[in-house]
């Protein structure tokens, strides 16, 4: 196998040293080296969003970034939401809506959907469907997934 | 959502039915929701052992050739490498299948389809066992291929199996096979090979076991029917095969037949060691079956008012290489191949053949869903020689209460097909087209600014048996225990039955707390220690566990007011009460948990006549329509679906929330056949086995829907529910093409419609 590289990262606000061969992608670290496979591993060529994780403050799909472009980042995966086992905002709004059937897609659509209200607290129907056009989901929770983050931001305006 | 129920509903009365949070006809938080959006939920591709092997596969790169021989020594002496296994390794059954026994667990000799397994391997590392698989050098001889399959039932074809190529054909015969009409529209219609394309891909972990059998945790549909067939393969008894459901994450139809789990417990089992299998993507479109291609020839007999004296039509399936379910999806075909319309002759013959295409099977909607976009395509050909509108036509020939199936079966229980057309016809239209390009087709991309995008509205509805048919002897099975937890009486309820996504486990809960008026109700994880469940498909599951467990409930209840020692006594609030007494729940359970396992069953059906396909073959039938309105650009052959509509008659909606799921879910993929997502196989390859190429809906392709939800009850089944996974997919398909039609006036006589059909195909006139 091929040389390693040691790679130093914060995961979900813990720091970690990881080796690393200059081909593994992020979501390879993150799901076979650090067991976090909340992140989910589906299309691997960044086209459905299952991988989705935010690093460094913006979300990417883990499949298509090199583990070794992840030297010094920080990285935020679906486990790190929930604090004391207590779901965010968004995250329960999902579950209230019916936004989640076999849940594959869910861990990427919560992601992106976070992303989505950090940047823009109010979003309207139009700008949800945008802004998560690259999250698959063959469940096809979509109208749910639009009700949950919607409420999600209207929950708080409160 | 809105509901109807009608005063015939057999509405369950209070002894039966208690009025419970969370109980039946509640929309309960589902209990894996929470280790869902937390990601902790474990799916079967995120499962771990220590000391684990990985488990790859060598598929074959033809679609017909024999084997002349196979070397593994490259990859055997691959440093990481335990085991190498081809055919000969096989210790029990070399094949396996739903149907018919057809499918080597490892090619023996020849090679039917490309990507079919020859060897597999199990090495310490995924990346190792890529490389050894790598390694293996197979010496074909390649064959010239059987790619298509009417060329396939001609006789002078070469064989994919030595029992020929026709793997069934179905003929319905009712009513003067030669009687005249004043009116006649013919179609030939075709529709393309469409992928279940689960998100979560064919995975799971065999671990094996002290007693020499091995614990296998998969994603699949059906665990009993998983571990007959790897119990037959490995050449051991049952009892030491035992299966559990890891999450899954889809299935909709792809998990039915075996893809990984023979290999890996095969792996496991000459390693000693666990042995995990991931597919990845690419793999995944090679390690399941997909939806049969279809040619549908099709020839409608009216009167001059539009009302159907005949319909007479040809399907033929490609199966591809094996069976599968083929052999049911052609029975489906066949008998609900008219539509749900009442016509006095039929003259229908459904074939499936063998070819060298990839391996076809269950997919939603199951064989109608073809059949419906050409006898929904022919309605409106119909309603536009006769100039009607095309829900007018279908209103008067609608199937009712009453009318025979071509099949003799009598439509009994509500048939709301009128009602469901009225209801998606009169449903208010969506707002007009404006001018944001965003919402034009093209999207973002910016295509247009409206020149040339014409607005199309059309309808159409399907009609789908739910459950096993043609005599298949049909059952769940559930266990129930009521026991004190902490003092609290609390249930516990553990089945085979496996949840995909639907949200089954929530509707268990609900049933258990509906007929046992107790809050507090888990489901335990479903596995093999528990009778089989059947399958979760053909819209089955609600109906059959949702049966057994609620007779499971029914045999605890009654033997806990038993145990009472109250003649006559009921279950309220807690408490066993009758005129001589009352005695609470927890002091009757103080005695010790009450536990009982049932399996139940629903009306037999019967086998189909083999000349005349007469027979009451269905349990029961399920009706949704869909009215689309699209906006096309004609320039350049863009579709954007407005708006679906549409109406659906559940009996009773058990989850509110989870018959929305299904509805909005199926519709999509019903959307998706319409407009994008096709499998191209070329000489028996497939060219598109990644999400780049192979599309399905994304948030931005859903339009928003209109859904109306009816509650007719079904006299028949438990709490008068109807299966509601499938009806929702069959309709959506040729409402789109009919609107796209309107829009266009082009023929569109296959799915999936692409641009050039629209911009340079036919026009739709005869
Ligand atoms: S797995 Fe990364 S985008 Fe699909
Ligand atoms: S919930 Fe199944 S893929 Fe989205």
């Amino acid at each position: 196998m091929s040389r390693t590289h040691l790679i130093r990262l914060t995961v979900n606000r813990v720091p970690r040293q990881v080796e690393v061969t200059p081909r593994h992608m992020l979501l390879d670290l993150l799901r076979d080296d650090l067991g976090l496979t909340g992140t989910k591993a589906c299309c691997l060529v960044g086209e459905c969003g299952a991988c989705t994780v935010s690093l460094d403050g913006r979300i990417v799909n883990s499949c298509l970034v090199l583990a070794v472009e992840a030297d010094g980042a920080e990285v935020t995966t679906i486990e790190g939401l929930a604090t004391d086992g207590h779901l965010t905002r968004l995250q329960q709004a999902f579950l209230d809506e019916g936004a989640v059937q076999c849940g594959y897609c869910t861990p990427g659509q919560v992601m992106a959907a976070r992303d989505l209200l950090a940047h823009n607290p109010h979003p309207t129907t139009a700008e949800i469907r945008e802004g998560l056009a690259g999250n698959l989901c063959r469940c096809s929770c979509y109208a749910q997934i639009i009700a949950a983050v919607s409420a999600a931001a209207a929950e708080e305006e409160k | 959502m809105t509901t109807m129920r009608p005063d015939t509903a057999q509405r369950p009365g209070p002894d039966t039915e208690q009025r419970v949070a969370g109980g039946v006809g509640d929309s309960p938080v589902r209990p894996d929701g929470t280790l869902k959006v937390k990601g902790e939920f474990a799916f079967s591709s995120d499962l771990w052992a220590d000391d684990m092997l990985w488990g790859a596969t060598l598929r074959s790169p033809h679609p017909r050739a024999r084997i002349r021989g196979i070397d593994i020594t490259g990859a055997v002496a691959l440093p990481g490498v335990f085991a190498v296994l081809t055919h000969e390794d096989v210790p029990g059954a070399k094949t396996y299948g739903l149907e018919i026994r057809d499918q080597p667990v490892l090619a023996i000799g020849e090679v039917r389809y490309a990507g079919e397994p020859v060897a597999i391997v199990a090495a310490d590392h995924p990346e190792t066992a890529r490389r050894a698989v790598a390694r293996i050098a197979v010496d074909y001889e390649v064959l010239p291929p059987v790619v298509d399959a009417d060329a396939a039932l001609d006789p002078r074809s070469a064989q994919v199996h030595d029992r020929g190529n026709l793997l069934r054909h179905v003929p319905v015969r009712r009513g003067d096979p030669a009687v005249p009409a004043e009116v006649v529209v013919t179609g030939e219609y075709e529709v393309g090979m469409q992928d279940q394309a689960f998100l979560g891909p064919e995975s799971g972990l065999a671990v094996p076991a002290e007693d020499g059998g091995v614990d296998l945790y998969v994603a699949t549909q059906w665990l009993h029917v998983d571990q007959d067939q790897i119990a037959g393969c490995l050449g051991l008894p049952t009892s030491l095969v035992r299966l559990t459901l890891a999450g899954v994450g889809g299935a909709f139809g792809a998990r039915e037949d075996l893809s990984m789990q023979v290999h890996a417990c095969l792996l496991a089992r000459h390693t000693g060691k666990p042995v995990k299998m991931v597919y990845g993507r690419e793999e995944s479109f090679y390690g399941h079956v997909h939806r049969h291609p279809a040619r549908l020839r099709y020839e409608h007999g009216a009167t001059r008012d539009g009302r159907l004296v005949y319909v007479r039509a040809r399907i033929v399936l490609d199966g591809g290489a094996y069976a599968s379910s083929s052999t049911a999806v052609c029975g489906n075909a066949a008998t609900l191949g008219i539509g749900p319309y009442d016509v006095p002759n039929v003259v229908m013959d459904a074939y499936v053949a063998y070819t060298n295409n990839p391996p076809c099977g269950a997919m939603r909607g199951f064989g109608t869903v073809q059949a419906c976009f050409a006898y929904e395509s022919q309605m409106d050909k119909l309603a536009a020689a006769v100039g009607l509108h095309p829900v007018e036509v279908r209103l008067r020939n609608a199937l009712t209460t009453g009318d025979r199936m071509p099949t003799g079966q009598l439509v009994e229980g509500p048939a709301p097909v009128a009602e469901l057309l009225r209801r998606v016809r009169d449903a208010p239209d969506p707002p007009p087209r404006g001018t944001d390009p965003r919402l034009l087709p093209g999207g973002v991309s910016n295509t247009t600014h409206g020149e040339s995008v014409v607005r199309g509205v059309g309808y159409a509805i399907g009609i789908k048996n739910v459950g096993f048919s043609e005599g298949f002897d049909d059952f769940a099975t559930a266990r129930v225990r009521l026991e004190l937890v902490g003092g609290e009486p609390a249930v516990l309820v553990h089945s085979a039955a496996a949840e995909v996504g639907q949200g089954l486990v929530t509707v268990q809960a609900q049933i258990a707390r509906t007929e046992l008026g107790i809050a507090q109700v888990t489901v335990a994880t479903a596995d093999t220690t528990v009778g089989s469940a059947g399958s979760s498909s053909a819209s089955r599951q609600t109906y059959l566990s949702g049966g057994a467990v609620r007779a499971a409930c029914r045999a605890v209840r009654a033997a806990l007011l038993a145990r009472s020692g109250l003649p006559d006594a009921r279950l309220v609030d807690g408490a066993a009460v009758s005129p001589a007494g009352e005695v609470p729940l927890v002091e009757l359970l103080r005695a010790g948990p009450v536990e009982e396992t049932v399996e139940w069953r629903h009306r037999p059906t019967s086998p189909l006549h083999p000349a005349t396909g007469q027979g009451d073959a269905h349990v029961q039938y399920a009706f949704a329509a869909h009215r689309a309105t699209v906006d096309v650009d004609t320039e350049l052959g863009l579709v954007r679906v407005v708006e679906l509509s549409t109406a659906q008659d559940v009996g009773r909606a058990v989850n509110p929330q989870a018959v929305q799921g299904q509805i909005q879910g199926g519709s999509a993929q019903g959307l998706g056949l319409a407009l994008m997502e096709e499998i191209q196989v070329v000489d028996g390859l497939i060219r598109n086995p990644s999400f780049t190429d192979y599309l399905i809906p994304t948030i931005l392709d859903m339009p928003p829907m209109r859904v109306e939800v009816l509650e007719l009850a079904d006299p028949y089944s438990p709490y008068g529910l109807r299966g509601v996974g499938e009806p929702p997919t069959i309709s959506s398909t040729p409402a789109i093409v009919a609107a796209i039609r309107a829009a266009t006036g082009k023929a569109l006589a296959r799915v999936p419609v692409r641009p050039e059909h629209i911009t340079e195909g036919p026009q739709w006139t005869d």
